[in-house]
């Protein structure tokens, strides 16, 4: 049974968007049913039926978007690879008015359309868009017009790209490159040096030239090669990667000829490699995987793995962008151009060296007891992946993709035995300040488990390729012949795709069900009187004003507003109107829409009117004495504005919604916090949220939550609302404008970080792992619509998702295993786009490579969100005890199973050193901690934090870092853009480290101290702080002054440079003794015994009692 | 009288089975993805209910018509379905919780679960059907 046909199916009635499986054009089109479920039972013989012949996969030409318009068009009957258009226009071009009608995406060859696809978009009015407003069309409008359209595409149009062709194709390529940070890229090409200097060079290169016409060069971005064109490889490389045994050497002379390029059929690809819109991400390592270089002696073996470029050597081939060897290889050997031989004979060696050299040192034994200072001095490394170097040079970022074990035990009994969890933490939409972009009419895919082709497949010989996680033998495509970073043709294994491991494709229509929606916001704002009394209205008014330009999105962007009391007022905003009309609807019991079409409106064209909007809001509500507050019918009310397009609802939320449906009731009893043996109420008390969340996801809307409040709100049932439907929560203890300045200023960053963040719509995202893996447990904000299948009606760049795996079956044959994320989502420019991760780990059959391979902060974020997941399902304290018990028990293991010889002490392997320390901070962390008061709101937010957080910010939260910031030098400093960065030391987390004649610095993660001793050196209160004296030191301090001092500077840098490493703003406190918040400083100093926790040496004492027991 | 009890028993059993069936189709489909996890857990929540008075009615029969063997076979069953009914948390959809059905295992254990009950309910029919035809012959 193919797996195709239902990923889309799998919607809670939501629009079927086929990630995965059913990519298939075909396979598509049945999914209508489930986007409607109520209505049209689903069938699951139809889509079984409409199941194409296999080389309706290859057959890309009709789903071309547009008609050829640029210079590529000289060859009638090419396949455009040209971007979808963005705009309005784009519903109007024939791929869009034919991708109704289900048939007009089939080939001829199958000309028949399956019957189920009529009927899908009769119950689906939102599927038509584009000039006319959606908002406008009843849902039971008929059948609509588009339908009935027959396919537009040009029959000319379509290529069928057989094997049986009797030219080689060659194609055409253009080059969009983006200003990138390499300056080389528009450096003059020298003529080509090949270190293999192949005396075949100068033939083949030659028929090239004529080539030249086709290309088209986006103007300006980088100079048209002047020198000779690119020389041929007469020796490909073995394909794939060195693993196993499946790499023959391609024959010598399938190479040995070049297809003279020109004379076929062309196929244009456009690759785009841009930067991703505007980095928030501040100093990461830009996304840079590297070429996988195969190495030959003479290249750079020693070179860190991709991704860093802070210090790359200027002429390191193997540190450019994988993009632009197309230039590069003119000046530099090209890495490409080394020959097979080399990698698989060095990398063995290679890994076996890193194997040696790394293993003693992540097993090097640590007595904890002993030794004290573990931490290092900067931030902690993942492991590496013990693969060969080449690979490992083209795995996924550790950022992006990070898995607890590097690697990957053989069966699942030893995988229990290392007592370790295992699973994935992913951080699939972070922002990546450079990221290729593959514009091509087919995407790659295996045909049994619909993985996208990636740099870990093997290629049998040229037109053949086996998948890495089903193993099944696929054809290789003949556009994906011909290699347009090089300009080769035969070289698939030169192509992006099987280049980097984390890779972004525009894709065809046959990944749309519908026409991308547009960027479409709802701002729903509770304005009660204590909303009111909270001053929150400004700031979000003022903060939307100065954003709504910035606001992601296309023409075609839609924005709407809501507010409610005890009423839910809507906002007429039609163009025309000389002011915004405010409509009530009192009736919360059963809600309706006043006016559905002109609620919202096109941003762009009724600008004026939000902006007046947003000025009068706050005074509108100024004399308020409503306190009741309707939160359940308002979200009704949003969620049927949206349901025909889809789209983000911001929820700005004060108080416990106190009527209608939803209506909640004060479940925490304040005098119980700190004494209750367990916490109750951490489930939510209603489903209602839920429900409407799956509702809500599956009509493409996510709500996020912002929740200002100064008394208990159980977040633990309004969560839900985002939770299922992969929205966001914020949450600000003791919101006002004026009792919290603080608040007031990190909820401000937030927002804006908030407003103009990407986003991504309509996303599905699908995790595929090798053939005897499987997930069992997911972690974060979605609705898990099938084993593998997560339903994201909102992605962003700060969320996090992990999950957790079990072996199913034994790996015994397999010398590493593929993990690979696909996130299919538009963007808020009307794109479909899929961006796609694969991570390669190495497989082992000994507990001690599996110790070795333990990366402890992936092990502790995924314990902290089971023990997230546990303390829901069953207590607190079970969770604590389970935490505690996975620390003892995977020590346990080390010292029965792996040491030989038996020592006192508590010993761990050096990997897993941090391990009980950070369990400790866990048990600490206010998501987790018992005996002192935490808020129960406090609680859940920690809580959701854990689980939706990408892994960097929340070990931060889990164990923050201290620094001493008194004595700055630039000794070791980072020098980023000519900004010098002092790097001190991490210290430990006791107060034994705080001197009183230092200034410290802790760095939460969302929040920074600057703790301030009392004998603070003179000094640096002065020149850093501008104060006199430690007395002056007030006690609400939040800046830092600009001062025209060294110190000054150098403090200033060092925590901008913090800041810069997350998306949040941080709101900096500089805190001395009397300060209020001492006490949360305090707590964070997570190796001291506090009343109620153990200190560090006492909980290694219990784990070592345990452990010898 | 003997009879009519049987007879009633094996009726109920029947439906118990039909149940248990549809149970483990619904859940397979939902495996392979045929079914989406909410219009699954939406269908299969509407029978918990009835599954459990239907047991409930079976064992509460035979301790009326006092057969201890039988009812206390029956016992545990019906604990089982009140117990799971009753501990279903207040957050969630029901027994059955789309949210949750792809989590730590759970469909797995609900396949198990309904793969038992209907080895249970095959048992008890043959139960039922022997005790019945007895009770016919001795009539």
């Amino acid at each position: 049974m193919s797996s195709t046909d239902f990923s889309s199916q799998n919607g809670a009635g939501g629009p079927p968007y086929a990630n995965g499986p059913s990519q298939n054009p075909v396979a598509l089109q049945p999914p209508g049913p489930g986007y409607m479920a109520h209505q049209t039972p689903y069938n699951p013989m139809q889509a079984k039926g409409a199941m194409p012949p296999g080389p309706g996969l290859y057959n890309s030409g009709p789903y071309q978007p547009i008609p050829p318009v640029s210079s590529n068009q000289a060859l009638p009957g090419q396949p455009m690879l040209k971007r979808p258009p963005m705009g309005p226009q784009h519903s109007m071009t024939p791929p869009q008015s034919a991708s109704p009608g289900p048939g007009s995406r089939m080939p001829p060859a199958h000309a028949t359309p399956p019957p189920v696809s009529a009927n899908n978009y009769q119950h689906a009015p939102a599927w038509q868009y584009g000039g006319t407003p959606p908002m406008g069309a009843p849902p039971s409008m008929g059948a609509p017009p588009p339908m009935a359209v027959p396919p537009l595409r040009p029959v000319g149009n379509h290529i069928t790209s057989s094997p049986s062709l009797a030219t080689p194709q060659a194609t055409s390529a253009e080059y969009h490159t983006t200003p990138s940070v390499f300056p080389n890229a528009t450096q003059p090409l020298g003529p080509p040096t090949s270190l293999q200097g192949y005396t075949q060079q100068g033939s083949a290169p030659l028929p090239m030239n004529p080539m030249a016409a086709p290309h088209s060069y986006q103007p300006g971005m980088r100079a048209p090669y002047g020198g000779p064109p690119p020389s041929v490889r007469p020796t490909p490389p073995t394909a794939g990667p060195p693993m196993g045994n499946a790499t023959p050497p391609l024959g010598p002379k399938t190479d040995g000829h070049m297809p003279t390029p020109g004379n076929g059929a062309q196929v244009p690809n456009s690759f785009d490699h841009l930067e991703m819109g505007p980095t928030m991400a501040g100093p990461l390592p830009p996304q840079q995987p590297g070429p996988p270089t195969r190495h030959m002696g003479l290249s750079y073996p020693s070179l860190p793995p991709g991704y860093q470029n802070t210090s790359a050597p200027p002429n390191a081939a193997t540190m450019q962008h994988p993009m632009q060897p197309s230039t590069q290889p003119y000046t530099h050997p090209q890495p490409y151009q080394q020959p097979s031989a080399g990698p698989a004979q060095l990398s063995p060696s290679l890994s076996g060296l890193s194997l040696q050299s790394q293993t003693p040192e992540a097993l090097r034994v640590v007595n904890l007891l002993q030794e004290r200072s573990l931490l290092p001095p900067g931030p902690v490394t993942p492991p590496t992946p013990c693969l060969s170097q080449d690979l490992q040079k083209i795995n996924c970022h550790p950022e992006v993709f990070r898995s607890t074990l590097t690697s990957i035990p053989q069966t699942q009994s030893l995988l229990n035995k290392a007592k370790l969890p295992l699973g994935l933490l992913l951080h699939p939409f972070k922002d990546l300040s450079q990221l290729p972009v593959v514009t091509s009419s087919t995407i790659v895919r295996c045909r049994s488990c619909r993985t996208y082709i990636n740099p870990f497949v093997t290629f049998l010989d040229q037109r053949r390729w086996k998948c890495n996680l089903c193993y099944r033998v696929n054809d290789v495509p003949e556009e994906f012949m011909y290699n347009p970073v090089s300009r080769s043709y035969g070289e698939p294994h030169k192509r992006p795709e099987v280049q980097n491991a984390t890779l972004e494709f525009i894709a065809p229509s046959e990944y749309m069900l519908r026409p991308p929606q547009p960027a479409v916001y709802l701002i729903v704002l509770d304005v009660s009187h204590n909303a009111v009394e909270t001053g929150y209205l400004d700031v979000v008014c003022q903060s939307l004003l100065e954003n709504i330009n910035a606001l992601p999105g296309d023409s075609r962007t839609k924005i709407g507003f809501i507010t409610f009391d005890s009423t839910i007022h809507f906002y007429n905003l039609q163009e025309g109107l000389s002011q915004p009309q405010m409509l009530v609807v009192s009736d919360i019991e059963d809600i309706f829409l006043p006016t559905p079409d002109s609620l919202l409106v096109n941003l762009n064209e009724c600008k004026e009117l939000v902006q007046d909007l947003l000025k009068s809001l706050p005074q509108m509500f100024g004399k308020t004495m409503e306190t009741q507050c309707a939160l359940g019918p308002a979200l009704q009310a949003a969620f049927k504005l949206l349901s025909a397009t889809g789209g983000r609802v911001s929820v700005f939320q004060t108080q416990l919604p106190s009527l209608g449906v939803g209506a909640l009731k004060s479940r925490e009893d304040p005098n119980q916090r700190t004494s209750a043996k367990d916490i109750q109420h951490l489930s939510p008390a209603t489903d209602f949220y839920k429900k409407l969340a799956l509702d809500c996801s599956g009509q493409q809307v996510a709500v996020d939550l912002f929740l200002l409040s100064s008394q208990y709100c159980d977040l633990a049932s309004l969560g839900c609302i985002s939770r299922y439907s992969a929205g966001s929560v914020y949450y600000y203890p003791s919101y006002h404008q004026q009792h919290n300045p603080a608040g007031v200023e990190c909820f401000q960053k937030d927002l804006k970080r908030y407003l103009t963040r990407k986003i991504g719509f309509e996303a599905v995202m699908r995790i595929r792992c090798s053939k005897g893996l499987s997930i069992h447990t997911f972690h974060g904000n979605f609705f898990v619509r099938s084993t593998d299948l997560l339903s994201l009606p909102n992605v962003n760049p700060d969320a996090g998702f992990a999950v957790q795996m079990s072996i199913e079956e034994n790996l015994v044959d397999m010398q590493s295993v593929s993990f690979q994320a696909a996130l299919l989502y538009t963007s808020s420019k009307g794109e479909r786009r899929i961006r796609v991760h694969t991570m390669c780990l190495p497989v082992v059959n000994s507990l001690s490579d599996i110790f070795a391979g333990a990366d402890v902060q992936a092990i502790t974020c995924l314990l902290a969100s089971m023990a997230v997941d546990r303390s829901v399902t069953a207590s607190l304290s079970d969770a604590r005890d389970a935490m505690t018990n996975a620390s003892i028990d995977s020590l346990t293991s080390f010292r029965t199973s792996v040491l030989t010889i038996q020592q006192p002490g508590l010993l761990a392997p050096a990997c897993l050193r941090l391990f009980p320390l950070y369990i400790l901070a866990l048990l600490k962390q206010k998501a987790f901690r018992t005996g002192t008061s935490t808020r129960l709101d406090d609680r859940v937010f920690a809580m959701c934090q854990l689980k939706y957080q990408p892994l960097a910010y929340v070990m931060l939260m889990i164990h923050p870092a201290l620094y001493r910031v008194d004595d700055l030098t630039d000794e070791g400093a980072l020098n980023i853009s000519e900004r010098t960065i002092p790097q001190p030391r991490v210290q430990q987390l006791s107060v034994e480290k705080l001197s009183r004649d230092g200034a410290f610095l802790m760095d939460a993660g969302s929040v920074i101290y600057l703790w301030i001793g009392r004998n603070c050196n003179p000094n640096f209160l002065t020149q850093v702080l501008g104060l006199p004296n430690y007395a002056a030191v007030p006690l609400n301090m939040n800046m830092l002054p600009e001062l025209d001092t060294a110190e000054s500077q150098r403090t200033r840098a060092f925590v901008g440079w913090l800041r810069e490493q997350r998306p949040f703003f941080p709101i900096l406190h500089v805190i001395r003794d009397e300060s209020p918040l001492k006490a949360s400083f305090l707590q964070n100093m997570i190796e001291d015994r506090t009343e109620s926790a153990l200190s560090y040496y006492e909980f290694l004492l219990h784990v070592q009692q345990q452990i010898s027991k | 009288m003997e009879a009519a009890v049987f007879i009633l028993s094996l009726v109920d059993c029947c439906a118990l089975i039909f149940l248990a069936v549809y149970f483990i189709i619904t859940l397979s489909d939902l495996e392979c993805d045929y079914i989406n996890a909410r219009a699954c857990c939406s269908k299969l929540n509407r029978w918990v209910v009835p599954e459990l008075v239907g047991q409930a009615l079976a064992t509460v029969l035979m301790l009326v018509s006092l057969h201890w063997f039988v009812f206390l076979l029956n016992l545990p069953v019906a604990t089982w379905n009140v117990y799971r009914v009753w501990k279903v948390p207040m957050g969630n959809m029901g027994v059955f919780d789309p949210t949750e059905i792809h989590n730590r295992g759970q469909l797995k254990s609900h396949m198990k679960e309904s793969m038992i009950k209907l080895g249970f309910h095959l048992l008890c029919f043959f139960i039922y059907l022997y005790s019945m035809i007895l009770a016919l012959i001795n009539d």
